[in-house]
């Protein structure tokens, strides 16, 4: 155990290196994921059937298509076109992609949650659809999408470890090299403890995001998926 | 004067169901006109349409001699864009059974939020009137709750002030006193015999409530299978229809 200790410590320095990485691929990651799907997710419910079209072929695309191939894709295929980025950028790239399709339909199931009257009653109040969207409809759906993007962001999390297809050098693959100098069953229980700290920190987080948002509309901080807006 | 709303050979069907068929009317301008009929009949698909929550299948509707979703031009029926509708549905407001307030603003806010983000006006100018408005439904001092906190109601009062901030020529009322509790529904028809006395806004109303319908209309209107059955001075269809249909309804509801 004390030869487990001490390699642990003399790699502390690598494994916080590996950390930076892949916090780097999540919260990048994560920006691209949430912009991806709110643009999806909104054209989704577009009145424009083009506009629905394109998001339902580019969201089955990256929901359908494995991941660690969509990464292939932008990094070995995508230089052949002319087109070449850095590892962590291309990561960045793929898990935004990959995620950003499911968080669309996050973004599109929780628009479609809120009570049909509140459409209606903003819409009784001659509102455009835009200030429609952005006033009324959208900060009640928001309140449902935080709970889906939590969901979303954990597999995020541990999604990033694909990084080590293209070579980046995660946490992922710091504890695959930590193993070498220790115990296979603590290096990669090192490896589980990591990264569950790292999804306890970013899912606490959006919990207290998600706690706030619930109680701006009124609702107990409880029940999740009560719907916006019934009975108001 | 043209007639504030007019119902020109309107058809309305939901798939192959028709709720409307070749329906005509005219309200005249400060006209309140109460629709009754039994469920089914269509009553409340008039109120949607004329709001715009509803598709017009066929036939126009024209808000003071304007049409409303759609036009006559050269002969051809031609469906307006979103910002002509926008234009002339502006005049019109509507309270909901569900009142459908939202929950993302507190009582003032709700009143507040479309005169600033829908006419443009100032905030400071839009919540001194809100809290006129607020006043005038009795519940003023509790307009920096959240709805939630607010019986049913009060709630549907909320809805009121939040209606008439539009300034609104024409109001629709939609079984708005239905999803209450009996011993709040006095306060709401208060609040609305209120507004009937002291404004010129146009009404068309769908209620149950019949003693109601008799004060404050100057009409009422019977519908049946998505036509008018018969129309007349309040005291006349309420006391003595003409056609047996009508009595059958006024028995079971009142």
């Amino acid at each position: 155990m004390t030869d487990n200790l001490e390699a642990l410590r003399d790699a502390l320095p690598r494994l916080g290196e590996g950390v930076a990485i892949t916090l780097q691929l999540t919260l990048g990651g994560a920006l691209v994921a949430f912009i991806v799907s709110v643009v999806f997710g909104l054209l989704s419910i577009s009145p424009a059937g083009p506009l629905r079209w394109v998001s339902t072929v580019v969201v089955e695309f990256f929901r359908g298509t494995s991941l660690v191939v969509q990464l292939f894709w932008l990094y070995y295929v995508m230089p052949l076109f002319g087109v070449s980025m850095d590892a962590v950028l291309t990561g960045v790239i793929a898990l935004g992609l990959n995620y950003g399709a499911y968080g669309a339909e996050i973004v599109r199931g929780s628009i479609n949650a809120v009570d049909k009257g509140q459409w209606e009653g903003a819409t009784a109040l001659n509102m455009s659809p835009l200030t429609r969207m952005r006033r009324i409809i959208w900060p009640q759906a928001w309140v449902l999408m935080l709970s889906g993007y939590n969901n979303l962001l954990v597999m995020l999390i541990k999604g990033t470890a694909v990084a080590l297809f293209i070579g980046l050098q995660d946490l992922g693959y710091q504890i695959d090299e930590l193993r070498v100098d220790t115990a296979t069953i603590f290096a990669y229980g090192i490896g589980l403890l990591l990264y569950y700290l790292i999804a306890l920190a970013a899912s606490t987080g959006l919990r207290a995001l998600e706690k706030r948002a619930r109680r701006r509309l009124g609702l107990s901080a409880g029940s999740v998926h009560a719907s916006a807006g019934a009975a108001l | 004067m043209p007639p504030v709303i007019r119902f020109e050979d309107v058809v309305k069907r939901f798939g192959d169901t028709t709720v409307l068929s070749d329906l005509n009317f005219d309200v005249a301008p400060g006209e309140r006109v109460t629709l009754i009929g039994p469920s089914g009949s269509g009553k409340t698909t008039i109120l949607r349409l004329v709001m715009t929550l509803e598709h017009l299948t066929e036939g126009y509707i024209w808000i003071d001699g304007k049409p409303l979703t759609h036009d006559r031009r050269d002969g051809n029926r031609v469906q307006l864009k979103q910002k002509e509708v926008a234009e002339t549905r502006k005049q019109i407001g509507m309270v909901f059974q569900h009142f459908n307030l939202f929950p993302n603003m507190s009582v003032i806010d709700n009143v507040t939020e479309a005169p600033v983000h829908v006419l443009g006006r100032g905030k400071e100018e839009a919540r001194e009137r809100a809290l006129a408005l607020l006043d005038q439904v009795g519940l003023k001092d509790r307009a920096d709750e959240h709805p939630s906190r607010l019986s049913g109601g009060q709630k549907q009062r909320v809805a009121i002030a939040r209606a008439l901030a539009m300034d609104p020529k024409i109001l629709l009322l939609d079984e708005v006193t239905s999803a209450l509790d009996p011993e709040l529904v006095g306060d709401v028809l208060g609040v609305l015999r209120d507004v009937a006395e002291s404004t010129d806004i146009s009404m068309l109303i769908v209620t149950h409530e019949m003693q109601f319908a008799r004060d404050v209309s100057h009409k009422v209107m019977m519908f049946d299978g998505g036509q008018i059955l018969e129309q007349g001075a309040p005291a006349d269809i309420l006391s003595n229809p003409s056609h047996d249909r009508t009595r059958k309804f006024l028995d079971s509801v009142l």
